[in-house]
């Protein structure tokens, strides 16, 4: 050990400039947020709750394709389909189950008509379980309660697909 | 019979006026440890509960109160229950001798510092009875750490009181504050306020001496199996103990309850005042030094406490001596 080095231990140099750095900082304002009274800002890739979407006259945007459930990474979806009386084919069931999914955004990625997309919202904690089996009408109905921002978001993000 | 029981009245009235405050201002001063971490840190820390989160720790213990008490099936029952009470009572015990004003002190005795430092090493019973009494692996290792640091620190503690006792010629913790009068202690024996200082760091229990509850390796020492109002019991002690600390720290070196300067502004302030303020600024290192040292290693700890301070304030101890014989500055004392 040389001698300065002695000297700067015995005298606690170190410490004595990490004391006036801690003093320093104190008065330097925070670096996080009030969380729950104010939000950081949320990027439009957000891969939060997911929600399906309907076209703007109300109907299901979801043509039962099963990209979705064939692309899950954690088989998290499943999906049963039957023609309409109108032809059309639409899902009977569609559920995530919350608990499986990995949110890793392939269900959206895979969607040949942005049914299924991932939203801003990460706020949808539960007391139990159960809750978090999302079945269609839970999912139909995230997305009429998101729908402005899932469409805003979407519509950002385009540019970069 | 009734005089004596009227005694008995006013003491306990008096003592119930001493640990009032004394418990609600360690409430305040978990608030104010925290805030200062987070701040130091850029967090924001508690600041939900009440103006600025002053009652976070209000919340707290009614947390904790009204939690379940486990007592693991294996512990031994009797002294499991012990060792928090016995740990709080013992923080609280030592406060009686504290003066915050020549007049105002529970029980001004004559070997006041005796007393405290007495009680202040009794301290580690409550912590080894409770790692003992745990019947686990993390308490008992905790346990056994922490009776090691706060012996060897006390050690050097101890040293550090006769350095000023030299310099008093008094045990009388007022007598001790009123010498004081023409120089605070911390001028001419300031090694020996660091090293205090960092003693009490130790004796306390506190970052970067926390070894006994380094949850990194030993979950939360000695108190990993309390739970309930038993952990919030040790929790305060704990911080009872480091409000004496700095108690003590304020009355051997910084003049306790006297004003800064004897000039006419500052002594229109009352003394308790005075007290708080420095026992305020000590705590207030001591949440800052939480905030930015990392935890020291067992044998550094070990090595800094017997190789460096002991032989240190030895050495100081000479000299303080020595200076004071030489130039005829042994305090008188009339036997």
């Amino acid at each position: 050990m040389n001698l300065i080095r002695l000297l700067k231990t015995i005298f606690l140099v170190e410490f004595i400039v990490g004391l006036y750095m801690a003093i320093k900082e104190l008065f330097r304002k925070s670096k996080t947020i009030n969380y729950p009274f104010e939000k950081g800002p949320i990027s439009p890739r957000m891969r939060g709750e997911h929600a399906l979407r309907r076209y703007p006259n109300g109907e299901e945007r979801c043509i039962a394709c099963k990209l979705c459930e064939a692309v899950c990474p954690a088989q998290a979806i499943t999906i049963e389909s039957s023609e309409r009386p109108d032809g059309s084919r639409k899902t009977t069931r569609y559920d995530i189950d919350m608990l499986k999914c990995i949110y890793c955004g392939l269900c959206q990625e895979s969607c040949p008509v942005d049914a299924i997309v991932q939203g801003p919202n990460f706020e949808f904690a539960t007391e139990t379980r159960e809750e978090l089996y999302y079945n269609k009408e839970k999912l139909l109905q995230n997305g009429d309660r998101w729908e402005s921002v899932l469409a805003k978001n979407i519509k950002m993000d385009k540019p970069y697909r | 019979m009734i005089e004596y029981l009227q005694i008995l009245g006013q003491e306990i009235y008096k003592i119930i006026f001493l640990l009032v405050p004394i418990l609600v201002s360690v409430a305040m001063i978990v608030w104010l440890d925290r805030r200062v971490w987070g701040l130091v840190q850029k967090r924001r820390g508690p600041n939900v509960v009440g103006p600025f989160g002053l009652f976070q720790t209000l919340a707290d213990a009614l947390k904790y109160i009204f939690k379940e008490i486990i007592i693991p099936a294996s512990a031994n029952k009797v002294v499991f229950i012990l060792a928090p009470i016995v740990t709080m009572t013992l923080a609280l015990v030592a406060w009686a001798v504290i003066p915050m004003s020549e007049n105002l002190v529970l029980a001004n005795i004559n070997v006041g510092i005796l007393y405290l430092f007495a009680v202040s090493s009794l301290g580690v019973y409550g912590i080894i009875m409770g790692g003992w009494a745990s019947n686990s692996k993390y308490p008992f290792l905790g346990a056994i750490r922490s009776a090691a640091q706060m012996v060897s620190y006390e050690v050097s503690i101890g040293i550090i009181i006769i350095n000023v006792l030299l310099c008093v010629g008094s045990l009388n913790l007022n007598e001790i504050v009123i010498a004081q009068k023409e120089l605070w202690y911390v001028i001419p024996l300031f090694p020996m306020f660091v090293i205090f200082f960092i003693s009490a760091l130790a004796e306390t229990n506190r970052p970067p001496f926390d070894l006994p509850e380094a949850e990194a390796e030993l979950v939360a020492g000695y108190q990993t199996e309390y739970s309930g109002m038993m952990y919030a019991m040790f929790w305060l002690g704990e911080y009872a103990n480091i409000l004496l600390m700095c108690a003590m720290g304020s009355i051997l070196f910084l003049g306790g309850w006297l004003p800064v300067m004897d000039v006419y502004p500052l002594n229109a302030i009352p003394a308790p005042f005075w007290m708080i303020l420095k026992i305020l600024f000590l705590f207030f290192l001591f949440a800052l030094i939480k905030a930015i040292v990392p935890r020291y290693r067992y044998d550094q700890l070990m090595r800094l406490g017997w190789k460096i301070f002991l032989p240190f304030s030895l050495i100081y101890l000479v000299l303080t001596a020595s200076f004071l014989f030489y130039f005829d500055k042994l305090p008188k004392v009339n036997v």
